[in-house]
């Protein structure tokens, strides 16, 4: 395979290329996907190379971008629905959740909805609430939803590929920060990356570290000081597909270490966190050494950016909560 | 766009006891057709009050929403189009799904949520689905379909397709977000889609113009430059014109439409529904304008049905829905092995 360095904005653009070369049923659309290609230029030239039958704008109106694309999914086509920030999912939430996510359900399994909605999300990048929100928690009580967070270009490309393959509709969430913030090798020809699997990172015997999307690297920061400071050897899981989760990964994980840390930017009630956690108290209690810990983010909206360095978890953070269940 | 038919129906109104034109009968449809529109009002009446009774006699659980008095509408809509485009409804649609196909038995199946029926049992009376009959489903949330059914046509056209995607909703749909962005987008991308608005004059029990600003619904088109129609829904063969018409041009123009049908229903919103918002001098005077007795009418001073004829169709209408009630009472329910079915792809759902 030809590899070549890409941030996760070209393995993103790649990948859509590939989606649109391969197969005539790819549609892509959403605000200014088309010339502008799109607020952070995921689709930078693809309406130019596809043409505006494949690739185009639609208004400003996320409930119709979210259920017009059911309907495509429904008829046949599959569609890669676009919306701007994952705090406008809001708009279009009806759509993903009251229709998209039911559709095979109610219909007994006569309809299906292969739909892929990819939104940015997270914080640290001073954008204010509504565009920093991290919203995956608010889609795990959606049965019939997958919602997959990359971590790296790689990961992006290949999941990206996964999640238009699949049967089922996928909220496609991409962290804004890990948007440009680093290149990696990456094929330029077409792969998968399988929904549904976590990836361990970082093998480690003493305690797992559960993230994904932008707290991957900040685990693997705080691993990194942890066998410094502490001489632990961390085990940093990525979840990759947040719902439904890889049970067996984190499962035989904390039978392995005892210790468990889960790391995520999103608000810390009802969340993935609160989820791994109750997976492990459910499955693997007496395997754990020390209860669960959560860094995360805090339960209120997303804060202005003068204090968001002290809302997102840092590796400092990892660290403290790695020092508390070590703890004998 | 106003269109000569709006400037009719705006000069004369559509309610009741306005001037209806001489009893005609459409041309070139031959008496088979015209009888079978009939058995299909006639079929929806018995079962409709069937799906009323076996609800309060807790067969059918959840909530029950009937087309009793609507059934011009649902048959002159569903005769205006080809067997094979796509109908979307909202969740009072047992009668439209029965006129595209789905077998009584199975739709009554489907309502005492049994395995037999047209989505498994999982979907019951606001959510039936048929991919072979190209019926999209009924849909629970008002205005959910319209997006549903823009983006259906959408693929149609994409795919260079000559069906057409038909699109029905309530009155209290049009007050929505759905509503306009659809009626938006169908027109922006040019859609080969018909909207059709069963005005039947309450949303749940809220008058058509306590909440709506232009309670002609059918002017709500000119905001996206749609052309677009009001049509008495009493009247099967004038809702069968209007929704023919409409499809044509889609097909042919790629044009959408919106069609409003005035209509009523005759009964509450839903059946648990003690209607208690609607003077009684208005129902009494609306049923007198009951659509299966003026469809009736029509084909007897025509000369096409005599009495014999209507008792038989009558008693093949009752048979067909007391055999649907027999097929849905022995059928069985959905294991709770089977709970994570149809989540997701796959075996067992997840």
């Amino acid at each position: 395979m030809a590899l070549r360095p890409m941030t996760m904005i070209e393995a993103l653009n790649n990948a859509l290329a590939l989606e649109l070369e391969r197969d005539e049923r790819v549609v892509l659309l959403g605000q200014d996907i088309g010339l502008n290609g799109g607020v952070f230029r995921v689709t930078d030239q693809l309406q130019r190379r596809f043409g505006e039958r494949r690739v185009f704008d639609t208004p400003l109106a996320e409930s119709a971008i979210i259920g017009t694309s059911v309907g495509m999914a429904v008829y046949g086509l599959r569609p890669i629905a676009e919306i701007q920030f994952a705090g406008f999912l809001f708009l279009g939430m009806s759509q993903l959740v009251t229709q998209a996510a039911r559709m095979r359900f109610r219909s007994g399994g006569a309809f299906s909805c292969p739909l892929v909605v990819r939104s940015p999300y997270g914080g640290g990048v001073r954008t204010p609430e509504l565009h920093s929100d991290s919203l995956e928690g608010v889609f795990l009580q959606t049965p019939g939803l997958k919602v997959v967070i990359p971590s790296n270009p790689y990961d992006a490309k290949g999941l990206l590929a996964a999640a238009v393959a699949d049967p089922d509709p996928v909220l496609f969430l991409e962290n804004i920060k890990l948007y440009r913030s680093f290149r990696q090798e990456t094929p330029e020809e077409y792969y998968t990356v399988p929904l549904g699997k976590a990836k361990t990172v970082q093998a480690g015997d003493d305690v797992s570290v559960f993230a994904y999307g932008a707290m991957v690297p900040v685990a693997l920061e705080a691993a990194r000081q942890a066998q410094q400071e502490l001489g632990i050897s961390v085990e940093v899981i990525d979840l990759r597909t947040v719902w439904p989760l890889d049970e067996e990964a984190i499962v035989s994980s904390v039978e392995k270490t005892g210790r468990a840390v889960v790391v995520h930017e999103a608000p810390r009630a009802g969340g993935i966190g609160a989820e791994v956690t109750a997976l492990i108290n459910e499955r693997c209690l007496y395997s754990l050494l020390k209860p669960v810990a959560r860094v995360t983010g805090y339960d209120t909206p997303y804060p202005v950016p003068g204090v968001e360095d002290y809302y997102l978890p840092t590796p400092a953070k990892v660290l403290a909560a790695l020092r508390q269940v070590m703890e004998p | 766009m106003e269109t000569r038919q709006q400037r009719k129906a705006a000069a004369q109104g559509a309610g009741p006891g306005d001037p209806r034109s001489p009893a005609s009968l459409l041309e070139g449809t031959d008496r088979e057709t015209l009888l079978n529109y009939y058995y299909q009002m006639v079929l929806i009446r018995y079962f409709e009050e069937k799906a009323g009774e076996m609800y309060t006699r807790a067969r059918i659980g959840g909530y029950c929403h009937l087309n009793l008095g609507e059934e011009a509408t649902v048959v002159g809509f569903c005769a205006g189009l080809e067997a094979d485009d796509y109908v979307y409804t909202n969740y009072r649609e047992h009668g439209y799904a029965i006129c595209r196909g789905i077998s009584p038995a199975v739709v009554m199946a489907e309502l005492f949520g049994k395995k037999t029926g047209c989505s498994r049992g999982r979907g019951g009376s606001m959510h039936l689905f048929d991919l072979k009959r190209r019926f999209m489903g009924g849909y629970g949330i008002v205005g959910g379909q319209l997006p549903l059914a823009v983006g259906a046509a959408f693929a149609l056209a994409y795919r260079g397709a000559r069906e057409i995607v038909a699109c029905q909703m309530g009155d209290g749909t049009t007050n929505g977000g759905p509503f306009h962005e659809s009626l938006n987008l169908a027109k922006l991308y040019r859609l080969p889609v018909v909207f059709l608005i069963v005005n039947n004059q309450y949303g749940m029990g809220t008058r058509v113009d306590q909440g709506s600003a232009v309670p002609d619904l059918y002017r709500k088109a000119c905001a996206y430059d749609m052309r677009s129609e009001r049509v008495d829904g009493t009247d099967l063969l004038a809702v069968l014109e209007a929704v023919r018409t409409a499809a044509r041009i889609a097909r042919e123009e790629r044009e959408p439409s919106l069609i409003e049908a005035v209509s009523y229903r005759f009964r509450g919103h839903s059946v648990v529904d003690p209607d208690r918002y609607r003077p009684e001098d208005e129902v009494r005077r609306w049923r007198e304008r009951d659509p299966i007795l003026l469809y009736a009418t029509r084909l007897k001073e025509a000369g096409l049905m005599d009495e014999a004829t209507r008792q038989e169709l009558e008693t093949r209408a009752q048979q067909e829905v007391e055999e649907a009630v027999r097929f849905a009472e022995e059928s069985e329910f959905p294991s709770v092995e089977e709970l994570y079915d149809f989540v997701y792809a796959g075996e067992g759902g997840r």
